[in-house]
């Protein structure tokens, strides 16, 4: 690839915190336009990788490449704002800091938060808040933004107005880094997506091709054979119960499904499905869970 | 950057600085109707005949409730802001965004002025009024400077706070240090009136010689030279300089998430 064309890079970076290792031997790359979302649980390392690139923390080993800091916009997680400056006030002081920010006005638009202008941070509310923050990160009109768990706390419309003007942003060609620990939202948004557990970088693709290489299928149907006997069968990776239904996860149904229809001659409501990104997610990570355990 | 952009970026952090805690009561209750209530109680109600040496309580009392005064302002303005925009992550914000890292430290040093200011404006009045407090102009202006300037060394000590404490506990922090060393400093009662084992303790407190130097440019009774006590605050504020610096790496290192 271009080196020309990626604008912020994490290239083999180890960092420690005394004996806790929060990322290992990490590679990531932001290419410009796109909107990579690194996906993992809560403790898995995303928010220490956004920090390692906003150079707040050094690397223990391994380099940090980022374009400089008057391109970048961000929106951490802040437990407390301070709560007696109104939004146009927070939104002024923040856009002194770049050699050429956005008209008020135009920030206000761009994180919905017009008729809002005048009203002191602490009398907004969670998802109004999350949009102040969003618009101290654009204000500065910058070229990456980093967006650390931008909608984590918020009810679902909350979270879905912040996606529109996340999209808004990256429609207008900026890139963005978003962490988050929702699949939908990286669904949702990322145009590519990096899975990290547990420090690690474990898979990376579109969404599209996530939920491909997991490649698994779900098999639902009624039957009289209980939860042991169709674990029991070769190439199930997980039974569920829901109801009479049973939901056999696998990823060679086609052996599953003669098997199963041998052993049960009364089966019905058959149904084959696709899993969704949120089980390719948790079986990605599951296997790494696994494979860490093995390696112990 | 050029010059006026950075200067811009000074006078807006400065500016906002000074509204945010200008609209928090809890801080403006503090650090400026605290010092007043305890100079009228002390000074004006109760000082009336026990004058040490050849002034009134009123004067005396007008220069140590000045310095208990904005000390406060310096102590809380520094450590419980410092310390709960850190903790809480709003500082880190900043220095994510292009920022110069002194624009922070710079705006609480001209707001924390700015505010001693109003706090000394409000307690001469006072004193003038209804203390008969009587000085040349150049004198109160001397001491306005003094006191103002004899800020710097607590608003090192209150960064010193703010780097080490955790935001909810900064305020009992700094009222167990900022009371008992005003109280130990002789700025409540004057140190005559106080035990022989605390006047010789008070030496070991950066308030009692910015207290004394305030005493001495009031031509009150005090004790040893004004360049003593500046080496004493120099002092003072090397320390707390070193122990912020100190708090700030430890920051560094245990920051995880």
């Amino acid at each position: 690839m271009d080196r020309h064309m990626i604008i912020a890079e994490l290239k083999g970076v180890t960092k420690r915190y005394g004996a806790i290792v929060a990322l290992r031997d990490a590679d990531l790359q932001i290419r410009p336009g796109e909107l990579l979302a690194l996906l993992g649980p809560n403790g898995a390392g995303k928010t220490t990788a956004v920090k390692l690139l906003l150079r707040l923390l050094k690397p223990t080993s391994g380099e940090v490449h980022v374009i400089e800091r008057e391109r970048i916009g961000a929106m951490l997680q802040v437990a407390k704002v301070p709560e007696t400056l109104r939004v146009r006030e927070h939104i002024h002081l923040f856009s002194s800091y770049y050699p050429a920010p956005l008209p008020l006005k135009d920030v206000i638009a761009a994180a919905g938060l017009a008729a809002l202008e005048n009203r002191l941070f602490g009398e907004l509310s969670g998802g109004q808040k999350q949009r102040v923050l969003f618009a101290l990160a654009i204000c500065g009109n910058p070229e990456l933004l980093f967006l650390d768990e931008p909608t984590a706390g918020l009810d679902a419309e909350a979270r879905r107005v912040l996606w529109t003007h996340i999209r808004s942003f990256v429609a207008g060609g900026g890139s963005v880094l978003l962490t988050t620990h929702y699949l939908e939202e990286a669904d949702a948004l990322a145009d590519r997506i990096l899975v990290i557990n547990r420090g690690r970088m474990i898979a990376e693709g579109t969404p599209t091709q996530l939920k491909a290489r997991s490649a698994s299928k779900k098999i639902r149907c009624e039957t009289r054979l209980d939860a042991a006997a169709l674990e029991a069968i070769d190439g199930v990776s997980g039974v569920a119960r829901d109801n009479h239904r049973f939901e056999i996860l696998t990823s060679s149904p086609e052996t599953v499904l003669r098997e199963l229809l041998a052993r049960d001659q009364t089966i019905s409501g058959l149904e084959v499905a696709s899993s969704s990104l949120e089980e390719a997610f948790l079986s990605i990570t599951e296997t790494d869970n696994a494979a860490t355990e093995v390696l112990r | 950057m050029t010059f006026n952009r950075l200067a811009r970026i000074y006078a807006l952090e400065s500016k906002y600085e000074f509204l945010k805690l200008m609209r928090l009561p809890i801080y403006v209750i503090f650090t400026l109707t605290f010092p007043v209530m305890f100079y009228v109680f002390f000074g004006l109600l109760m000082g009336r005949d026990a004058p040490p040496g050849r002034i009134s309580m009123a004067t005396y009392l007008l220069g140590t409730y000045g310095t208990f005064g904005i000390i406060g302002v310096a102590l809380f303005g520094f450590g419980v802001g410092i310390a709960v925009e850190r903790g809480l992550g709003w500082l880190q914000l900043k220095r994510a965004s292009p920022m110069p890292p002194m624009a922070y430290l710079c705006s609480r040093l001209v707001v924390c002025a700015l505010f001693s200011a109003m706090l000394l404006t409000v307690l001469f009045t006072i004193g003038i009024t209804f203390g008969n407090v009587r000085m040349p102009l150049g004198q109160w202006a001397l001491l306005s400077l003094t006191l103002i300037a004899g800020t710097i060394p607590f608003c090192t000590m209150g960064l010193a706070i703010g780097n080490l404490a955790n935001p909810n506990s900064a305020p009992a922090v700094i009222n167990v240090l900022y009371l008992p060393m005003a109280f130990c400093s002789g700025l409540w009662i004057p140190l005559q009136f106080l035990p022989d084992f605390l006047r010789h303790l008070a030496p070991f407190f950066p308030a009692y010689h910015l207290s004394q130097i305030a005493l001495r440019v009031m031509h009150a009774p005090a004790e040893g030279s004004i360049l003593t006590h500046w080496e004493a605050l120099a002092g003072f504020t090397i320390l707390f300089t070193g122990i912020a610096w100190l708090g700030n790496r430890r920051e560094q290192e245990k920051m995880y998430g």
